[in-house]
């Protein structure tokens, strides 16, 4: 076990493409690190640098306090299970488990009760004589991991462990990589592009976009302040809302256009974000979540903040509505939201568009119907602002700079 | 490979972003490949297999017209055909096979054959394995264009190359030894299992490889404990062919190997007469030479049909 340090790291190939840029990061020991980003952004490639499969092309990497840049995969005393898991198909799952022990000339019998150990961990016991064909996709997934744990290595490398699983053994999968990497303790970067996993499994999270570092923080810190657009799209699903908006002053607070429509900002969000001050009488790009609006006609709703539209699409969840309506506001759009959209697989957003697509999430009380207008109450009180140029955050001070580029050495 | 059928629910929102260039494709297929589909069907029916049946009949006359031939006496197959053997069973003896084991010509020729044919394999499937992993697995400077010239090795005809390598050999005490012939057989055997094998070797899950390299393997370790048995099918397959050909190659022995360290098929080929009057060594002879190869291929017929990367990966 021991502290995983990024500095600089950066792959460039042959070709002139850079794949990861300036990568920095530092893991503590014992902590569990989650690289997620949309796929192509470069994650698997630094997971890849760090286990040694993939030549670093600039920057240090330091696995315990030797610097390992040069060391080949064999030597850096690190495990990795693979997205597809790797296991040797003329192996039983015995061997699997015990083949990096016996490469490593351990004595049969220390092989022996580690492999049992790891097993009985995994609730592999009573299939170590058959072969991976044989078994489950979740048994194989959990071969994988005991092939990895029964090693005891300084460091734990996931490239998305869980991908090739259904959704139900996914969640409990999930619970269960949680629960080892605490019971052993060990360092453990894992890449996922699924931000339910980085959410939940993650100390912290740190999210890529096409190989540069955008934030690294505990999960409910990037929810609560992203440090960009990119970050607050990505994380929360459904995806924060985008719009572009103007904010002028009113009073001790500030209104908030949006596209003929008007959001009291409360004067308690201006004293904490002082920033914002300075974006007074002018475009501003607004993040609402959805889950931040419901009915206004569930609650008598004070007038400021309520936004009145007509519902296109209201899904019913059960324990929630998905309500989909549009407000004449432009969407915002920048290098930021065009990631998000082709990560979405949807059309290049449309700048030019008079209207913005809006997901509010209801309370299942509320008798909210397709085709009918509505009036979505906005806490106020949680918006998300952001440069419309640069598509930073606007937060209290620069203290959301620092986090952005990762320089914790605490 | 197990050939699930995984839920494709995430598709669709795809499927509508390009909704027009999408759809032609899915309406035809179904009735264009049944003519084919029907066809491999119906091979396993019972009009089909008998008439199969008697193909296999059919292409195993001449192999049992050798058979019948070798266990009738010379006076016999000189006086009426092998058939008659069919309605006359006191005709077979073994007399022409105990003929042959006396002859000392003939068993020393046997043993030429063995002795070029095995390490002839050997070597091949060795080197070619080994040379195959490094060109599927290992970055080294010039490697696809030293590849290429592999594959292009593979177009010479071994007609072309007869002249060249015996002036070759000329100057040297190789002429017309077992070594001569070997290293002609390895030469331009090389080409081949390199090809057969490379490709092979690309196909293993990349995951694999890079599983046992941080498992702890060096690349000789890679090779002898996961590349070798998830080959074997392919390397079964590529020792079989190249012991077969190497058996029942005449060309090469009859140019390189001397009257001392002929093989069997040399040896045959100098008891052909214009009339056709050894019959009962030639047949006896052919006979055995083709058990060789027959028991072989059935030794390792199983890896042919043996699915060994099933599981490997998801």
């Amino acid at each position: 076990m021991a502290q995983v340090r990024l500095s600089g790291i950066g792959k460039t190939y042959p070709d002139g493409t850079s794949a990861v840029k300036g990568l920095d990061l530092d893991i503590a020991d014992g902590e569990f690190l989650v690289l997620v980003g949309p796929s192509g952004c470069g994650k698997t490639t630094a997971l890849r640098m760090v286990a040694g499969l993939e030549e670093i092309s600039s920057g240090t990497l330091t696995i315990g306090d030797r610097v390992v840049n040069r060391t080949p995969a064999r030597d850096r005393d690190v495990a990795m299970v693979f997205q597809s898991y790797a296991l040797y198909p003329h192996l039983s799952v015995r061997d699997n488990i015990a083949f990096g022990l016996q490469l490593r000339k351990l004595p049969k019998r220390a092989i022996k009760e580690r492999v049992e150990e790891a097993a009985e961990t995994l609730g592999l016991t009573e299939h170590l004589d058959r072969r991976p064909r044989n078994l489950s996709g979740g048994q194989r997934q959990r071969v994988a991991m005991g092939r990895a744990i029964v090693r005891q290595p300084q460091a734990f490398l996931m490239d998305e462990p869980l991908s090739n699983l259904d959704a139900k053994l996914r969640v409990q999968m999930r619970a269960e990589i949680s629960r080892i990497q605490r019971d052993l303790g060990v360092t453990t970067v894992y890449v996922t592009h699924d931000q339910v996993e980085a959410m939940t499994l993650g100390d912290r999270v740190a999210v890529l976009k096409k190989g540069v570092l955008q934030q690294v923080a505990p999960p409910q810190e990037l929810y609560n302040h992203p440090a960009n657009l990119f970050v607050a799209g990505f994380i929360g699903s459904p995806a924060m809302n985008l719009l572009q908006g103007r904010l002028d002053a009113d009073g001790p607070g500030a209104r908030l256009e949006l596209g003929g429509q008007a959001l009291a900002v409360p004067a308690r969000l201006l004293a904490e974000r002082p920033r914002l001050r300075e974006y007074l009488g002018r475009d501003i790009a607004v993040g609402i979540r959805p889950e931040d609006m419901d009915d206004a006609d569930l609650d008598g709703a004070d007038g400021g903040a309520v936004l009145s539209s007509t519902t296109d699409l209201v899904e019913a969840l059960g324990p929630e509505l998905l309500v989909h309506f549009q407000v004449p506001a432009p969407p915002v759009v920048t290098e930021d939201t065009k990631e998000l959209a082709r990560d979405a697989g949807a059309d290049n957003v449309d700048a030019a568009a008079p209207y913005s697509d809006v997901i509010a999430r209801f309370s299942p009380r509320s008798q909210a119907r397709s085709g009918r207008p509505v009036r979505v109450r906005v806490d106020t009180g949680r918006l998300y602002f952001f440069d419309p140029a640069t598509g930073d955050g606007i937060w209290d001070e620069p203290a959301s700079a620092t986090q952005q580029k990762e320089g914790t050495h605490a | 490979m197990s050939a699930q059928v995984e839920p494709t629910g995430p598709a669709e929102p795809a499927e509508r972003s390009q909704e027009g260039r999408a759809e032609p494709a899915a309406h035809e297929g179904a009735p264009r490949r049944s003519a084919a589909a029907r066809l491999v069907a119906r091979t396993g029916s019972g009009l089909v297999q008998v008439l199969l049946i008697l193909i296999a009949l059919f292409w195993m006359v001449p192999t049992l017209g050798l058979l019948f031939s070798s266990l009738r006496s010379p006076q016999d197959n000189a006086a009426s055909g092998w058939w008659t053997v069919l309605t006359e069973p006191t005709q077979l003896t073994l007399q022409n096979y105990a003929n042959l084991l006396d002859n000392p010509d003939f068993v020393a020729s046997f043993g030429n054959t063995v002795l070029i044919t095995v390490p002839s394999t050997l070597i091949i499937v060795v080197v070619a394995s080994l040379a195959a992993y490094a060109f599927a697995w290992l970055e080294f400077p010039g490697r696809d264009w030293l590849f290429l010239g592999v594959v292009g090795l593979l177009v010479v005809p071994i007609q072309v190359a007869l002249v060249p390598i015996s002036s070759l050999y000329g100057g040297t005490p190789l002429y017309g030894s077992i070594l001569a012939v070997v290293l002609f057989h390895v030469g331009f055997g090389l080409p081949f299992g390199i090809f057969l094998l490379r490709n092979f070797f690309a196909a293993i899950p990349r995951d694999l490889l890079e599983a046992a390299r941080m498992d702890g393997g060096k690349e000789l370790t890679i090779f002898r404990r996961v590349i070798l048995p998830l080959g074997g099918p392919a390397i079964a397959s590529l020792g079989i062919f190249q012991f077969l050909w190497v058996w029942n190659d005449l060309l090469v022995a009859l140019v390189f190997a001397s009257e001392a360290s002929q093989p069997m098929t040399v040896a045959l080929q100098s008891q052909m007469r214009q009339f056709g009057a050894n019959i009962d060594v030639i047949a006896s002879g052919a006979f055995l030479s083709m058990v060789v190869p027959l028991l072989v291929f059935f030794a390792f017929q199983r890896y042919f049909v043996q699915g060994v990367m099933a599981g490997a990966v998801k």
